[in-house]
């Protein structure tokens, strides 16, 4: 039963850090029908950018805030300037863009940091917390903590605020929010901006796991699109339930099912994908479009 | 007396068809006026021409201020509030979230409380249903919560297409005394598009015939209301 | 001249200087040459699929997979002639992809897309765990076939007519294809598949039918790379080669023909311009070409030069509209 608890909360951790991409990618899914393949590799950047800092001596909590600052302007700034001119065109089109970007974030990050593997820094004590008989890893419970709080800024913001209710207005139905006068334009480039955000908040808490290397998020990505396929891409609260679903069974299927290593847990990703877009393709909490003909 | 909305030669086009061919008229303030045609005549065009929602050529100027320019955002934030075709409700949305949005394109945004008060006493029935999601009123009440949307926006001209679609006789009644009051009250404006001629003359005090993108017929409804012929010409009774 | 007559003519030409390439180029240029040719079939599967029938696939890599495997197991395993490996790659690839197409059709737009992404991501996992008929991630290693009827050419140069040949016969069948009912159906299914159901398209039919079609295509032109590059290894068939098809569809041109074969030389030629102009981050330069690529052509190469020949069309009968009299209506047209 220990294990299990513990398997649980490490599952949770990974979870929420499935979750925070996720959630980057149904944002602007939701606001522009575009699934955007290049949100990991900017969390990589990202993350780099935190790296950087740390070395260059600023403390760790001052780091992770201006690296939320600086992802955050960074997405707004590639909306803006990369996604926008194309914003019209065929989907297939921007889609391809953002495979451009991917390639080249990934590609830039070896060149300016080296493909060297690099640690990189919890701030969470290295000590195991104990609770009875079970132990959990600090970072795992700091990163469990930090995704929530930073989930439940985003929640309040877009609940409570009123330009949170315009950008949620911009992603529903964009024309009728011109007719209320909200410049949907820069509603998008504040989703990137948040998107930009919440991956760099992966990023940073997933890399003192897996080390910091220019592929460091190729398979957070996929976990990643396999929770908003679980949740459903339109849906954020589903997203984010779906990355801690996605996160704990991974988690427990390694743990419980002997044949199943580190190779295979892959595979029982892609396996969920199949298997909700079969039975439910809308995922757990996603909405059929019903299309007026 | 200076025109609210003067528009000049007005074209527009759907991709490379021409919906309008130079259509000119113009509006005085308070007044409120209403575009009657056979469907396909133009009229819903000529709304999004004003909202910029479709691509004109021609001039259009609200208080003096050229539109032709600006985007769908910047002319709502002129001071123009449209009640589009279809409603346009954000149906995931509140009624209150909806008519919070209403206000958003405001200059002064604050007495909001004031604004849903006078919106509420216009429309007791969005009172009542604040907290529910758009999506699940009916459509008489989607469709007063689309004039009290506009409303929110304290507009000086208000563009309403077709209040009357689909709904039943006693609420569009209903809306069309809301109009009025508005009207009277508050000196909004009113450019109204309407397939219901003989509602639309009673509220208003000018019209516009158009047929096939041009202006066949401009002037008081008075008019047209009491001359059989030209109204039996024009809409058939 | 006619204007078909003057296709005709030019697609001739066009021919004749591909037959005339291995007498002039390396064999290493024929090789990658002959490259381009697989990927154009493969990238016309993957188009006739998402381009003219509007079904994303983003999982083209496994046809491709399935089909090099076929053709390698059959020629390692048991002897078989590489020439009747690529056909069987086509039925075996058309069965799997209208099995495939089949519950498919519960799935729309992204959600497809998904699908066939998680397919690419599983195939190098799929095609290990296999190990006694795949060889395992060593893969199998395969010989390259000499030229028949003693003809005086190395095998890079056989190859290459090989797969000009397949190239031009499954060209020419595809846009019979796609040109006559069967084109006009998949398309009518793309834009609006429920008016084209009211007009008698049996909409499921077709869609499995095609993604069967688009499977075999992508199959054979698998089979012809066991032989041109004479091994298969999981992984050269990651989930990379799905989005690199993908890209090549998009940049070649989504809904055509022609836009197979500049898909294919963009994406055999293009990465290797990156890492000349920038040995540090070829993926870099890389990505700004699909990106400006994107900006200037956003519905590809043969959609911008579609818009081109619209535009110069347009102008030429503008010109041409000159009053009529009787000695100009007896002129000869040039169009």
């Amino acid at each position: 039963m220990d294990i299990f608890i513990q398997q649980v909360v490490s599952g949770l951790a990974t979870g929420g850090i499935y979750a925070s991409l996720a959630l980057a990618l149904v944002m602007i899914y939701q606001a522009t029908d575009v699934v955007s393949f290049c949100q990991g590799e900017m969390a990589m950047f990202s993350t780099y950018i935190c790296w950087t800092m740390l070395n260059a001596g600023v403390s760790y909590w001052w780091a992770f805030l201006g690296t939320l600052a600086i992802s955050f302007v960074g997405g707004i700034v590639i909306q803006r300037v990369i996604i926008r001119p194309v914003q019209h065109a065929p989907i297939l089109t921007i889609v391809i863009v953002t495979l451009g970007l991917l390639v080249i974030f990934n590609s830039v990050a070896g060149w300016i940091w080296t493909y060297v593997q690099k640690p990189f820094p919890s701030p969470f004590p290295s000590k195991p917390f104990k609770a009875g008989n079970v132990v959990f890893g600090a970072h795992d419970l700091g990163a469990i903590t930090v995704t929530l709080v930073v989930l439940l800024c985003i929640y309040v913001f877009f609940q409570f605020t009123p330009l949170g209710l315009a950008m949620r207005a911009a992603a529903h139905n964009p024309v009728s929010s011109r007719l209320v006068g909200i410049r949907v334009g820069w509603m998008l480039a504040l989703g990137w901006g948040l998107a930009a955000v919440f991956g760099a908040v992966a990023g940073m808490m997933v890399a003192p796991n897996l080390t910091l290397e220019p592929n460091l998020m190729g398979g957070v990505q996929i976990y990643a699109f396999a929770a908003a396929t679980l949740g459903g891409f339109t849906s954020p609260g589903g997203a984010v339930l779906g990355g801690f679903i996605v996160g704990v069974v991974e988690n427990l299927v390694g743990t419980y099912v002997s044949f199943i290593g580190t190779e295979l847990k892959f595979t029982v990703a892609l396996a969920m994908i199949i298997v909700v877009l079969l039975v439910r393709p809308s995922g757990l909490f996603g909405t059929t479009i019903v299309k007026r003909v | 007396m200076s025109a609210l909305l003067e528009v000049r030669d007005l074209e527009a086009f759907y991709g490379r068809t021409k919906a309008l061919h130079g259509v000119s008229f113009s509006m005085t303030a308070g007044g409120i006026t209403t575009i009657l045609g056979a469907n396909g005549a133009g009229k819903t065009t000529t709304l999004r021409a004003i909202s910029r929602m479709v691509r004109t050529s021609g001039a259009i100027r609200f208080e003096g201020q050229a539109l032709e320019s600006r985007a769908t955002e910047d002319v709502v934030r002129l001071g123009i509030a449209h009640a589009p075709e279809g409603r346009g409700t954000f149906v995931h949305l509140t009624v209150e979230e909806n008519l919070k949005l209403g206000a958003w394109g405001r200059r002064q945004r604050g007495e909001l409380a004031q604004d849903f008060e006078r919106v509420f006493g216009y429309f007791p029935v969005l009172a009542s249903r604040r907290r529910q999601a758009a999506g699940t009123l009916s459509g008489g009440e989607q469709q007063m919560l689309s004039v009290a949307r506009a409303l929110m926006l304290r507009p000086r001209l208000l563009l309403l297409d077709e209040p009357s679609l689909g709904l039943a006789p006693m609420v569009v009644r209903e809306i069309f005394r809301i109009l009025r009051a508005v009207n009277r009250d508050a000196g909004v404006s009113i450019l109204l598009v309407e397939q219901n001629a003989a509602l639309a003359l009673d509220l208003a005090d000018h019209v516009f015939l158009l047929e096939t993108g041009r202006i066949v017929m401009d002037g008081p409804s008075e008019d047209l209301r009491k001359d059989d012929a030209i109204r039996r010409a024009y809409l058939g009774y | 001249m006619g204007g078909r007559a003057a296709r005709i003519v030019g697609l001739l030409a066009l021919i004749g200087v591909a037959c005339s390439l291995p007498f002039i180029l390396t064999n290493f240029r024929l090789f990658q040459f002959t490259q381009v040719y697989i990927y154009a079939i493969a990238i016309l599967g993957l188009n006739m699929l998402t381009g003219y029938n509007g079904q994303f696939s983003l999982g083209h890599g496994a046809f491709y997979a399935i089909g090099a495997y076929i053709s390698a197991i059959m020629m390692d395993q048991w002897g078989v002639p590489y020439g009747w490996t690529i056909p069987v790659a086509g039925v075996l690839c058309l069965v799997v992809g209208f099995l495939f197409g089949l519950p498919a059709l519960r799935l729309e737009g992204l959600y497809l897309a998904l699908a066939t992404f998680s397919l690419a991501l599983a195939v190098p996992q799929i095609l290990k765990y296999f190990e006694h008929w795949t060889g395992g991630s060593q893969g199998l290693v395969l010989s390259k076939p000499n030229a028949p009827f003693g003809l005086k050419l190395n095998p890079d140069q056989w190859l290459y007519y090989l797969t000009l040949g397949v190239l031009i016969l499954l060209f020419w069948l595809g846009a019979n294809l796609l040109r006559g009912r069967v084109g006009r159906a998949i398309v009518a299914i793309r834009d609006h598949h429920i008016a084209a159901e009211a007009m008698g398209v049996n909409s499921a039919l077709y869609k499995s039918l095609i993604f069967g079609v688009s499977a075999a295509y992508t199959g054979v032109a698998g089979a012809l790379s066991a032989s041109v590059i004479a091994y298969v290894a999981p992984d050269s068939f990651n989930v990379f080669l799905s989005i690199t098809l993908l890209i090549g569809a998009v940049i070649g041109g989504m809904a055509s023909i022609s836009g197979a074969i500049f898909g294919a030389l963009f994406i055999q030629f293009v990465p290797n311009w990156a890492q000349d102009i920038s040995k540090a981050a070829p993926w870099a330069i890389f990505g700004v070409f699909l990106i400006v690529f994107m900006y200037v052509m956003p519905f590809g190469i043969a959609g911008a030069l579609r818009l081109l020949w619209i535009r110069w069309h347009r102008s030429r009968v503008a010109l041409s509209a000159e009053p009529r009299d009787t000695a100009a209506t007896q002129a000869p047209r040039t169009t």
